[in-house]
């Protein structure tokens, strides 16, 4: 009880519920924002690491990663925590969650640094997801686990995934020593570095969550007004930690440049005079709380090319005046008589561009497509490199295994989710990932959580002909190979010559042996090879999904690159779906997936093959989450079944942005009206002929005469084809 | 793609023969069909019979590879054997070389094993015989040659190198 008390805080305040709150991501950062501010009192004996200053709300919510360790360790006078395996999970985290100081306690920050706040954060995030899950115990992963899959802790992932139930104790193992072998210091020692210490990314990861819950922007707009005071608080998510950083860069030169707004305000000020009089007091009311007194303007484009010629805006005017814009879009009705709309919309794109580094093209593209706040939430979201991900190969091991075998390694892994059973997250490892002795046995593969979706949504079946036709590095093409358990042929194509290397070696290295390796430009499909019964084809696209990966997309794409994009894409489709065999009786199956969010890469591309191609109809992605494909887009309409595809984002789901969509291909009917020739050209004449009867108001045509005519002549033409003639059932006119 | 001719098919089935023994009419007649080989800019895959004949179609200068690749011949007409082919071959291996956990990254990195690092070996192993070595879970790492025997090899010290690494 000695050194645990130390640790003990007083009771907890009652908790209560926040209605506001479901478990949506976005409610969930709003929340976490409390206080958060860098606080540098290693206060070691205040509370554990993980801790944080949370609001009441947080109180029901458990986490049940093995980082409740901590807590089950400290939480030993509490009567839940018992060492029992199963209810240890919840019993941590219920502790933890009642011995939470609620509000604003900055003071009794654990600070081991930046990471732990980012870490708590994060948490808090975490927590917030699953707290609607959580509520009763161990009954979490009933429906609500449906919407809030994703990375579980990792005790509870394990209880609930039903083939894994070793998992438990594998991963429990060493994590369980934590709790009852070393000192409370030293277990905020261990088990934070083990965790963060060593994180090349900046804090620790958010977890992957698939749930397609994006609740209205209101609850952003909540923490913003709620913030109050300086400037500097914004959303403090890990994404934030990035703004963060460039305003310090920028406070030294901030003194002078603020004199010099100053001038220019003062300056400008005689133009629209009361309006930002107004929008200063505004402004002033509920932020400049301690900042400089300074309105913030909207400037019309003259101003703005004036502003650029000038060196561009500071970071920190940018800055306000994008919370200014967006609090104002969001609000409009109350906030924004002044101006109109459009020139809201204009700065504000103009400021995301020069603030996140876009260029003005893409800025506004990625903007429309979002509405505001979670415009915002899906830049920041860029800013902030995914979580590391691995595939386990099952053709080589199961994921047990490996994640026992890492662990051993010195890895922190942890696995996925509900929706995949191959895949592991890294958070944080001692040894190179890429380069373990696992690695150069093929026990696994470096791949994107968001890679893993085409590939579950095609599903190929042992024993079919599938072809990959954009597959390099190969990292779906080898996952199919897996499910396919190396039957059947897999035709993995790529058109860059030198990307088949890589392709090759994956290949060879992760133990598939049914792929043939061919180099074709991907529109030569069914030329070279048809009738395959399934089709994956993850087409080249501009990437806008993956900003966080490479930043350069931000600059470099142009609206030229999309519509060579597209055009691309659209070619590429159609040959996708003639390639496959609609006569296949396991298949017959078309997926088309890009790691790009804009719509005239997704939706548009798919639009175009359902138009051209009539035998083909969208079904069912098979994958639970995701948001819907938009059946409309800035005047555009496209088909209804767009629905059925998924779109991927970043900032909701914690995955590389992704489009997935699946086609069913069905037989190619015949000639319809006035179609290929395929008819005969008598019949064909004869409706025509009808269609002039009608008109013309029934001459006088012998039904009885014609008939014989017409057969004939039927027969004459099929002769002439090389169709075999039925036997004459009348007699002939006068000689055949 | 073309079947390897009488000349080239004596090369590799030397080379294989001498890790795998009898064992290499395993190899071609597998449970789940015909496997053969094929020869493709001088390298040797191996791959299944209805595979290769889908292959078929796929114009020489557009394909990249088959099945698995096994190794190459070399401009003089040596063969020489790739890490890829591992896997089919451990399954068939006469004999096996096991080392130890210290003794695994030393080896990946392409040195030869030392006798400080070997775990195991199985009985009987003349010199310059192909061994698979395999790590002591069991888990197959490359291929070498015994620079000794057995019995020689129980005589040495534990600097003195026993497997010549090969792939």
């Amino acid at each position: 009880m000695g050194r645990r008390a130390k640790n003990k805080q007083g009771d907890p305040l009652p908790l209560h519920a926040d209605p506001d709150l479901n478990g949506s991501w976005k409610s969930s950062t709003a929340k976490s924002k409390p206080g958060h501010k860098k606080s540098s009192v290693p206060n070691l004996k205040a509370k554990l690491g993980k801790r944080k200053p949370e609001r009441d709300d947080y109180g029901e919510r458990v986490t049940k990663k093995p980082k409740g360790v901590l807590p089950a360790g400290k939480s030993e006078p509490q009567a839940k925590a018992m060492p029992t395996k199963r209810p240890d999970a919840k019993g941590q985290g219920k502790s933890k969650g009642r011995e939470v100081d609620p509000g604003e306690d900055e003071d009794e920050v654990v600070s081991m640094g930046w990471e732990d706040e980012e870490d708590v954060d994060v948490r808090a995030e975490a927590r917030s997801l699953f707290r609607d899950s959580d509520t009763t115990d161990g009954d979490g992963e009933g429906e609500d686990y449906e919407e809030f899959t994703g990375f579980t802790g990792g005790l509870e992932d394990l209880e609930s995934d039903e083939d894994e139930a070793e998992d438990d104790d594998l991963l429990r193992g060493p994590v369980q020593e934590f709790d009852f072998d070393t000192d409370s210091e030293e277990d905020e020692a261990i088990a934070l570095p083990a965790r963060h210490r060593q994180s090349k990314q900046p804090g620790r990861p958010l977890k992957i969550i698939p749930t397609g819950s994006e609740s209205g922007s209101s609850d952003s707009e909540d923490s913003d007004s709620e913030d109050g005071g300086k400037v500097m608080r914004g959303k403090t998510t890990i994404a934030n930690m990035e703004a963060r950083s460039r305003a310090m860069d920028a406070e030294a030169a901030r003194e002078a440049e603020l004199d010099m707004q100053e001038l220019q305000d003062a300056a400008a000020a005689g133009e629209t005079d009361d309006e930002d009089l107004e929008e200063m007091d505004d402004d002033n009311g509920d932020e400049e709380g301690g900042g400089p007194s300074e309105p913030v303007k909207i400037l019309t484009p003259g101003e703005r090319e004036a502003e650029k010629k000038a060196g561009g805006p500071d970071v920190l005017t940018v800055q306000r005046r994008l919370r200014h814009c967006v609090r104002v879009l969001e609000n409009f009705k109350k906030l924004g008589k002044d101006r109109p709309r459009a020139d809201y919309v204009s700065q504000l794109v103009s400021d995301i561009a020069s603030y996140y580094g876009y260029n003005e093209f893409l800025a506004e593209k990625l903007f429309h497509m979002f509405p505001v706040g979670e415009a915002i939430e899906f830049f920041e979201a860029n800013e902030v490199p995914r979580p590391v991900t691995i595939r386990t190969n099952t053709l080589r091991t199961r994921r047990r295994d490996l994640a026992q075998a890492l662990i051993n390694r010195g890895v922190n892994l942890e696995p996925i989710g509900k929706w995949t059973n191959v895949g592991l997250q890294v958070f944080e490892s001692s040894v190179p990932i890429g380069a373990t002795p696992e690695y150069l046995a093929g026990h696994y593969m470096l791949q994107a959580a968001s890679s893993f979706l085409p590939v579950i949504s095609l599903s190929p079946q042992p024993d079919e002909r599938v072809l990959d036709m954009a597959s390099a590095p190969g990292g779906k093409t080898s996952h199919m190979a897996a499910l396919m358990q190396n039957t059947g042929v897999i035709f993995a194509n790529d058109a860059n010559k030198a990307r088949t290397k890589s392709l090759t070696a994956n290949i060879h290295r992760l133990g598939c042996k049914n792929i043939v390796v061919c180099s074709y430009d991907g529109r030569e499909f069914p030329k070279v090879l048809g009738g395959f019964d399934r089709v994956l084809l993850d087409a080249p696209c501009s990437g806008t999904g993956v900003i966080s990966k490479d930043p350069s997309v931000k600059i470099n794409k142009s609206d030229k690159d999309f519509m060579l994009l597209s055009h691309l894409q659209k070619q590429l489709i159609l040959c996708a779906i003639d390639s496959v065999n609609p006569d296949s009786n396991t298949g017959g199956y078309v997926v088309y997936s890009t790691c790009s969010v804009t719509v005239d890469e997704n939706e548009a591309v798919v639009d175009y093959a359902l138009r051209k191609r009539p035998n083909v109809k969208l079904v069912d992605s098979g994958l639970e989450f995701g948001k819907e494909g938009f059946t409309r887009y800035r005047g555009k309409v496209f088909h209804d079944s767009l629905k059925l595809t998924r779109r991927i984002y970043p900032h909701v789901n914690n995955m590389d942005g992704f489009f997935v969509a699946k086609f069913k291909v069905h037989r190619r009917k015949k000639a319809e009206k006035g179609g290929d020739g395929d008819g005969d050209p008598a019949g064909g004449k004869g409706d025509g002929g009808d269609v002039v009867d009608d008109d013309a108001a029934k001459p006088a045509f012998n039904e009885e005469e014609d008939k014989s005519y017409i057969q004939e002549s039927k027969r004459r033409s099929m002769k002439k084809k090389g169709l075999r003639v039925p036997p004459r059932k009348t007699d002939p006119l006068g000689g055949s | 793609m073309r079947p390897l001719t009488e000349e080239e098919s004596r090369t590799v089935f030397e080379k294989l023969a001498n890790y795998i023994g009898r064992n290499l009419i395993k190899l071609i007649d597998r449970p789940d069909g015909p496997y053969c080989f094929r020869l493709h800019k001088d390298r040797v895959f191996y791959v299944s019979e209805s595979s290769m004949r889908l292959g078929i179609s796929v114009a020489r200068s557009n394909l990249v590879s088959l099945g698995t690749c096994f190794g190459k011949f070399s401009k003089s007409g040596k063969f020489k054997l790739h890490i890829t082919a591992l896997d089919h071959l451990a399954q068939y291996a006469k004999y096996k070389v096991w080392i130890k956990p210290n003794g695994e990254m030393p080896f990946l990195y392409g040195n030869h094993v030392l006798k400080a690092h070997l775990g195991r070996i199985t009985e009987d192993t003349p010199e310059h015989q192909g061994v698979v070595v395999y790590s002591m879970n069991d888990t197959p790492l490359g291929f070498g040659v015994t620079a000794r025997s057995t019995v020689d090899t129980r005589k040495l010290d534990p600097t003195s190198i026993i497997v010549f690494h090969q792939a």
